[in-house]
C-alpha cells in the first residue's frame, strides 16, 4: 500500500529537499504533503490519512516537540512513525524527542542516504 | 562578563560547522581565512545577512553574510535549480544555511556555555544597512572563500542578565547607513 508522507518544515528550502529525498527512495510512496507548522501539520492529519511524518524542531506558531506530543495523544495517531529532522542536535533535545515517541532524529546538515536509512529503518521497525 | 570561549575557539567551532553544512548540503569547498573582531557589520554591496539568536546562561547571536551572487550559487547548488537573481527562495535558503551553521556552533560551544535555545532566522537583503548588538558586543568573525567570493560568518557571545527567572536575548539592530 502506497505511503502518504507529511513533511513539517518552516524553510520551503528544506521541504523541496526532502521531496525530492522521498521521490529517490525505492518505498511505495503515495502524496507528500507539507505543512510549515505544528498547527499546520495537525489540521493537514485531520483529513489525511498520513503514514509517516517528518519534521522540524524549530518553528513559529507551535514546534516540533509540541507537534509530537500532540500526535502521540491522538490514539489514531499514536502509531504514525515520527523523524525529527533538525538543527537541534543537543542531548537533551535527542533524548526529549526519543521520549516523547519519535522513532529517529537527523540532524542538519544532512545527506539524502541518512534521511533514506533513517526512514527505511523507522518502517522496517513498525512493520515488525 | 567575558565569553568562557577565546576568539580562537569560536573561529574553530565556526570553521567545523561551516565547512561540513557546506560540503555536506552544497558540495562546495570553503577555504577560510584568519579570523578577526569587529563592533558592528556594514554592507553596502547589495549582500545578504541572516541572523540567529541564542539565549540560555549565556547568549548572542550568530550572522552570514555573502554578496547577492554568492547567495544565488547557494541556492541553486542546494535547490538543484537556476537562481539569476535573489528571492524568496534564495533568501529561505541563506535563513537555512544559517540556521545549520549557528544551531552547530550553539550545540558544540554548549560543553562552555551550556545549553541555549535558538531563535528562527531573520534574513536582510539590501544594501547600506548596518548590524550591531545593542549593547556594543564585538563579533567574532571568520572570512571564507567559496569559488572566489566571500563569505563569513560571525558569532558574538555575552553573559544573559536574568530577568525574572529568564533569561534576556541580546538584541541585534538593524539601521540604514547614510546614503549620502
Amino acid at each position: 500500500m502506497a505511503l502518504d508522507v507529511l513533511i513539517v518544515d518552516d524553510s520551503a528550502a528544506i521541504r523541496k529537499i526532502l521531496l525530492r529525498v522521498l521521490a529517490q527512495t525505492e518505498l511505495a510512496m503515495g502524496e507528500v504533503h507539507e505543512a510549515s507548522d505544528g498547527v499546520e501539520a495537525l489540521k493537514m492529519l485531520e483529513t489525511r490519512a498520513v503514514g509517516l511524518v517528518l519534521s522540524d524542531i524549530n518553528m513559529p506558531n507551535m514546534d516540533g516537540l509540541q507537534l509530537l506530543i500532540s500526535i502521540r495523544a491522538r490514539p489514531e495517531w499514536s502509531g504514525i512513525p515520527v523523524i525529527m529532522i533538525t538543527t537541534e542536535g543537543s542531548q537533551e533535545k535527542v533524548m526529549q524527542a526519543v521520549q516523547m515517541g519519535a522513532q529517529g532524529y537527523v540532524r542538519k546538515p544532512f545527506t539524502a542516504e541518512q534521511i533514506k536509512d533513517k526512514i527505511s529503518s523507522c518502517l522496517v521497525v513498525e512493520a515488525k | 562578563m567575558e565569553s568562557p570561549l577565546t576568539t580562537q575557539e569560536i573561529a574553530e567551532l565556526i570553521r567545523a560547522n561551516a565547512e561540513r553544512t557546506f560540503s555536506t548540503m552544497l558540495g562546495l569547498p570553503l577555504s577560510s581565512g584568519p579570523e578577526r573582531t569587529e563592533p558592528a557589520m556594514a554592507t553596502n554591496d547589495g549582500g545578504v545577512i541572516a541572523l540567529v539568536g541564542f539565549a540560555g546562561e549565556w547568549s548572542g547571536s550568530g550572522a552570514i553574510r555573502c554578496s547577492s551572487n554568492l547567495a544565488c550559487t547557494i541556492s541553486s547548488q542546494m535547490l538543484m535549480a537556476d537562481y539569476p537573481s535573489v528571492n524568496d527562495e534564495v533568501l529561505d535558503v541563506i535563513g537555512e544555511i544559517a540556521n545549520m551553521i549557528i544551531g552547530n556552533f550553539k550545540d558544540d560551544a554548549a560543553y562552555k556555555l551550556g545549553p541555549l535555545g535558538l531563535s528562527i532566522p531573520t534574513v536582510i537583503y539590501g544594501r547600506n544597512f548596518q548590524a550591531r548588538n545593542a549593547n556594543g558586543l564585538s563579533w567574532t568573525v571568520v572570512p571564507f572563500d567559496c569559488q572566489g567570493e566571500l563569505f563569513e560568518v560571525k558569532i558574538s557571545i555575552v553573559r544573559s542578565r536574568p530577568m525574572r527567572g529568564v533569561f534576556q536575548p541580546v538584541d541585534v539592530t538593524v539601521e540604514a547607513l547614510d546614503r549620502t
